[in-house]
C-alpha cells in the first residue's frame, strides 16, 4: 500500500492509479463503520469539515456530511442561498474568512471550473473539490469505480458507456480518468452539441449515436441532461432526445447480459433513463450512493491529518 | 499539488534474541492452557480470543489452533483493527492500511480476552477496548501478551503474560512470525 502524498483532493487527473488504488481500498473498511450498530469512530475528534455548497445538492452534501460525522470531525454546512455570496461576496473572501476560523478540510462545489484549485492555492485547510462546473467531481468517480469493482471484481479490461449530456459533465470527466488510469476502456455517447472537446485525447472512443457505446459494455453509465447549465438549446426537445438516446429495456439489451446500470443522480425519470431501467434488477444506483459515504470518509481520513511539506 | 514528507526511516539494530521458534511455541502451548484454566465460560458459550492486528490476530489464531489440537474447544475468534482509535493516528502520515475488525459473533455478554504481540505503553489496548465498547458490552475483558515490555503509559495490565522483559525507550521489541514471511523469532533492537 502507497503513502497518499497529495495535500488536497481537486482531481482525478492529478492523481496516480495507485493513489485510486489507496482510497477504495480504505473505503472497504469504512463501509464496514457504516454496517455496525455505532456508526462512528473516533479518528477525527477535534477536527474541522466545513462543506460550502455554492450550487445544489443533497446527495453530495449529505453524504460528506455523514463521512465527517462518522469520523468524529465537526461537520459545518454552509449553502448557496443561506451564505454571504447572495450579499456579493466573492467565493475567494468567503473562503478566507472560513479559512480563518481554522476548518481541517473544505468541501467545496461551486459553479465555475477551477474554483477548488484556486482555493486549494489561497487557504491552508485541505481542500476537496466536491464539483467545480463542468471540471471534476473526484469522490463521485471514486464511488463509481467502487461499486463497480464491489459488482464486478475488476475494472481492469471493463467495457464502460458514459451516455448523456458529457458536455456539461464534471461527474464523466472525472470518471473517464478513473476508469481509463484503472484500465477500463471507456466509451461516451451524446448528441453531437453534448459532446466536448478533447475526449479522444483523455482515452475516451465517442460515439454521437447510444447503439454502438451500449454494445457488449460491462457497465451504463447514464448522465442527466443539466439544462440548468445552457438552457435547452442544444436539442430539439426531451421527448426527441429520450427517444434516441435514453436508456430503455430494449437498448440495455444491446450491453451484456450481467451488465450494471449506474446513474450519478439526481434521476430525470422519463428523459435519460426509463423508470423500468432505472428501478430494474441491473440498476445499482443506491448502492453507488452507499458507497459515496465510504468514499468520502476515506478522503476526508487522508486529507485531514497530515501537514503540507513546504 | 504540494507533496507530504515521507516518514523517517526508523535506524534500529538488533541487540538479541528474545525467544526462538521454539521459545515462541513453548510460550503460546503456556498461554493457551493458562487462559482456558483462569477464564470462566460457565455460560455455555466458548472462549472468545480477539488478536489486535496484526501481531495480536495471528497470536489469536495459533492460540486457537492449540486449544483445538488439545481437545479444549474451539474458541470464537475475532480481530480488530484499532487504526481509527488510535491517539497518534495522525502524527506523521496517515496509515493508509487499515485491516478489517472482524467479531463473528456477538460480545455483549461474554468474556473476551484480547490478544497482542508486545505490550508496551498500554496505548493499543486503550484502543482496542474503545473498539469493543463500539460494538457491545462484554461481561469482562482480558488481557493476554507474547511479550510484556514494560514503560506502561496508562493504567493497564496483562492477566497473561509469556515473557516479561525490562527495556529502555531507545529499544523496540520486533516480533517476527512466519504468517508474515519471516521466520518465528523475537527479538530486541536498539536505536543505532
Amino acid at each position: 500500500m502507497t503513502l497518499f502524498a497529495h495535500r488536497h483532493l481537486l482531481g482525478i487527473e492529478p492523481l496516480a492509479a495507485a493513489d485510486i488504488e489507496t482510497i477504495l481500498h480504505l473505503a472497504e473498511r469504512f463501509l464496514e463503520i457504516n454496517a455496525r450498530p455505532i456508526k462512528k469512530v473516533p479518528t477525527l475528534r477535534g477536527k474541522t469539515v466545513i462543506n460550502l455548497f455554492l450550487e445544489a445538492s443533497t446527495r453530495t452534501r449529505t453524504s460528506f456530511e455523514i463521512a465527517a460525522k462518522r469520523l468524529s470531525a465537526d461537520a459545518v454546512n454552509i449553502s448557496g442561498s443561506a451564505s454571504s455570496t447572495v450579499k456579493g461576496e466573492t467565493l475567494l473572501d468567503t473562503a478566507r474568512n472560513l479559512d480563518a476560523m481554522a476548518p481541517d478540510v473544505v468541501v467545496v462545489r461551486h459553479a465555475q471550473a477551477g474554483s477548488a484549485q484556486m482555493l486549494a492555492n489561497e487557504i491552508k485547510a485541505a481542500v476537496v473539490n466536491a464539483g467545480d462546473g463542468a471540471h471534476e467531481h473526484p469522490t463521485q468517480a471514486l464511488l463509481d469505480c467502487s461499486t463497480i469493482r464491489a459488482h464486478k471484481q475488476r475494472i481492469a479490461g471493463l467495457e464502460v458507456a458514459i451516455c448523456g449530456d458529457i458536455r456539461h459533465s464534471r461527474v464523466a470527466r472525472s470518471n473517464i480518468w478513473a476508469l481509463t488510469k484503472l484500465g477500463a476502456r471507456v466509451r461516451v455517447a451524446a448528441p453531437r452539441t453534448l459532446l466536448p472537446p478533447g475526449l479522444a485525447d483523455m482515452g475516451a472512443s465517442v460515439h454521437e449515436r447510444i447503439e454502438p457505446a451500449l454494445e457488449g459494455a460491462d457497465v451504463v453509465m447514464m448522465l442527466r441532461i443539466q439544462k440548468e447549465r445552457f438552457g435547452g438549446s442544444l436539442f430539439p426537445n426531451t421527448r426527441e432526445y429520450s427517444r434516441y438516446y435514453g436508456l430503455n429495456a430494449r437498448r440495455l439489451e444491446l450491453a451484456k447480459p450481467d451488465a450494471i446500470v449506474m446513474h450519478p443522480g439526481p434521476i430525470n425519470r422519463g428523459v435519460e433513463i426509463d423508470p423500468a431501467v432505472a428501478d430494474g434488477p441491473r440498476n445499482v444506483i443506491l448502492d453507488q450512493v452507499a458507497r459515496g459515504v465510504a468514499i468520502r470518509m476515506a478522503v476526508l481520513y487522508l486529507l485531514a491529518g497530515g501537514e503540507a511539506a513546504e | 499539488m504540494m507533496v507530504r514528507k515521507p516518514p523517517p526511516d526508523n535506524d534500529l539494530r538488533e541487540r538479541r534474541e528474545l525467544l526462538d521458534a521454539a521459545g515462541i511455541a513453548r510460550t503460546l502451548r503456556r498461554l493457551a492452557h493458562e487462559i482456558v484454566e483462569r477464564v470462566p465460560h460457565n455460560d455455555g458459550k466458548p472462549l472468545y480470543l480477539v488478536g489486535v492486528r496484526t501481531g495480536g490476530a495471528y497470536l489469536a489464531h495459533r492460540l486457537c489452533d492449540i486449544l483445538v489440537a488439545a481437545g479444549e474447544g474451539r474458541p470464537t475468534l475475532g480481530a480488530v483493527d484499532i487504526t481509527l482509535y488510535r491517539d497518534d493516528v495522525f502524527s506523521g502520515l496517515p496509515k493508509p492500511e487499515i485491516g478489517p475488525t472482524d467479531l463473528p459473533s456477538p460480545i455483549d455478554g461474554r468474556t473476551i480476552v484480547l490478544v497482542d504481540d508486545v505490550l508496551f505503553t498500554g496505548r493499543t489496548v486503550r484502543a482496542a477496548m474503545d473498539v469493543l465498547a463500539d460494538y457491545g458490552r462484554p461481561r469482562a475483558v482480558k488481557l493476554a501478551a507474547l511479550i510484556d515490555r514494560g514503560l506502561r503509559e496508562l493504567p493497564i495490565q496483562p492477566d497473561f503474560v509469556g515473557l516479561a522483559v525490562q527495556t529502555t525507550e531507545r529499544e523496540s521489541v520486533r516480533v517476527m512470525l512466519t504468517e508474515r514471511g519471516e521466520p518465528d523469532r523475537v527479538v530486541l533492537r536498539e536505536r543505532a
